[in-house]
């Protein structure tokens, strides 16, 4: 491991089970640096008030943390202006805050909402709940033989009925990165609007808003080295403000009387109640840390890692693989997997005993598992500190597994 | 640890394929089902003069959670329904750590191997999902 990282990341350091922790379930939520830990220490040891509302000059400093991270948000995914990114509490309510505020407003009995085949239950249940809402059909992107989005569903199902067209920029099953700008593009060709859920690839790659030209896009602090409980909803400002408010309550009104309210500005507008300032700093803390590293690295060492266990893996007759044969150049650093006869949950097992930690389960996509034909998947997810030392850890595990079975 | 888990008790118990069938003459089904982990089993009685004359399961799952059914199946297939209940609550007792006396442990049978559950959180759904099925079946009678 590079020895920088290691210091930045003490918790990489503990042991599991009495070996150095290897831990592959970055897709799930990623380790925090100490600068992170400290940003959070840092705001409620010294700078806690409550934002937007003191005249005084600790309720000041925490509304600039609160600002200044809003700024910080903007610039990295190149937004226009800090108006269109609205503070949540992670990607899954910020597809819902899409999903009550304008799918329910805009899609209407006859309408269709169009999604993919491999999208995580948050940008899924949401568009079933309008679809249901309002007699709208919900209809499926599928997949090709290499666990792309089949071109020929796109064609066909993306028509002048497509009201939305929500689809993941990277698939946290089967990490194979989606071309948003074209499918934004035809979305927008046939009158749609076009959400992207970004859990999985704002902390990967680099993602620019105006380039891929999304009208919304989700994603979470806590999978990008920032804390749980704080995430972000990226809005096209034009549509966000035609939104009706997702939330009510304090912050985000402008005139309250007995009988009506008229709504603050944005982003305000969506921001009801004591937002989180604290994850907020810890959030900035997360970027600066991203943005010292840079993406090209970040995509270099995620790319040799997932280059690296698939390989290795291959050579391992009784393991399967799934989205691991892309035939395109858009593999993104997550490795789902099975071992034959072994249930993904004695896998997880055994590898826990030897200190490695992944996921094994439906991975919160039970439709996508349903299309693979399988109940359950184990996955290993790098992020940029995992080493080749950890996949080496993983693959040795892997090889134990079928005698700890009695399969061997 | 691991070996106190994965014995060859239990491997032959996961793999085991005589108890899992349809029943012809099943008098009561239902599913139980870990949504978290995809455990999914269908546990078939056939219960007649409160006596579970015969029992049997479809599904899938990890190796505990197979085990864990056709180790159950095996205990109370011929039982009595009430005795049947006092034993589903020793095996529920014997996995949350609350009972350990092994003496006591000793009418679960072949199912008490499975006691080192205990100390495995994550893996405790898996052990009782069979068993927390069958107090469905027989919650009313």
């Amino acid at each position: 491991m590079n020895k920088n990282f290691l210091m930045d990341f003490p918790i990489l350091n503990r042991h599991m089970n009495g070996q150095r922790m290897v831990y592959l379930d970055n897709s799930a939520t990623t380790q925090k640096p100490e600068s992170v830990v400290r940003a959070i220490c840092g705001y409620y040891g010294g700078c806690n008030a409550n934002p937007h509302r003191g005249v005084y000059e600790l309720s000041v400093k925490a509304t600039k943390i609160y600002e200044d991270t809003r700024v910080k948000v903007q610039k990295f995914i190149n937004a226009k202006s800090p108006a269109e990114i609205i503070f949540t509490k992670n990607a899954t309510e910020s597809l819902n805050l899409v999903a009550y505020s304008y799918g329910l407003e805009n899609v209407n009995a006859g309408d269709e909402i169009l999604i993919t085949i491999s999208e995580h239950h948050s940008n899924l249940v949401t568009w079933q709940m309008v679809a249901k809402a309002k007699g709208a059909t919900l209809n499926y992107i599928y997949l090709d033989d290499d666990g792309n989005l089949s071109e020929k569903d796109i064609s066909a199902k993306l028509t002048r009925r497509t009201k939305i067209l929500a689809v993941t920029q990277i698939s946290n099953v089967l990490g194979l990165k989606n071309d948003i700008k074209t499918l934004a593009a035809k979305a927008h060709e046939v009158g749609a609007v076009i959400v992207a859920d970004g859990a999985q690839s704002v902390p990967h790659i680099p993602v620019d808003v105006q380039d891929l030209d999304v009208d919304f896009l989700a994603f979470s602090a806590h999978k990008m080295l920032g804390p749980m409980g704080i995430g972000i909803l990226y809005g096209r400002e034009k549509i966000l403000d035609e939104m009706k408010p997702f939330l009510s309550g304090g912050d985000m009104i402008e005139y309250v009387e007995e009988q009506n309210t008229t709504f603050a500005e944005l982003p305000n507008k969506f921001e009801a109640g004591t937002q989180n300032v604290g994850g907020a700093a810890g959030f900035s803390a997360a970027i600066d840390y991203i943005n010292s590293i840079g993406f090209d690295e970040i995509e270099r060492i995620e790319k040799s890692l997932t280059d690296y266990a698939i390989s290795e893996l291959k050579k391992i007759p009784y393991v399967e693989l799934y989205g691991c044969d892309s035939r395109r150049d858009n593999k993104i650093g997550i490795v789902t997997f099975n071992i034959k006869e072994v249930h993904p949950h004695d896998v997880a097992t055994i590898l826990d005993a030897e200190g490695v930690a992944i996921r094994a389960g439906h991975h919160c996509a039970q439709p996508l598992m349903k299309y693979l034909g399988q109940n359950s998947t184990c996955r290993a997810s790098f992020y940029f500190y995992n080493t080749i030392d950890d996949v080496d850890r993983l693959i040795d595990a892997i090889k134990k597994v079928r005698g700890v079975m009695k399969l061997a | 640890m691991l070996e106190d888990i994965y014995t060859e008790l239990i491997a032959e118990h996961s793999h085991a394929t005589e108890n899992r069938r349809q029943l012809p003459n099943a008098t009561i089904k239902e599913r139980g089902h870990n949504p978290s982990c995809g455990d999914d089993i269908t546990l078939q009685l056939e219960i007649s003069d409160g006596v579970i004359k015969d029992a049997a399961f479809t599904g899938q799952g990890c190796a505990i959670s197979q085990a864990s059914t056709d180790m159950m199946i095996e205990l109370l297939r011929g039982k009595k329904i009430d005795d049947a209940k006092k034993l589903a609550e020793l095996f529920i007792a014997m996995i949350k750590g609350d009972v350990t006396n092994d003496d006591e442990l000793e009418q679960l049978d072949d199912a008490a191997a499975l006691k080192n559950i205990a100390n495995m959180p994550a893996r405790v759904k898996c052990a009782t999902l069979a068993w927390h099925t069958f107090n469905q079946c027989v919650m009313d009678n």
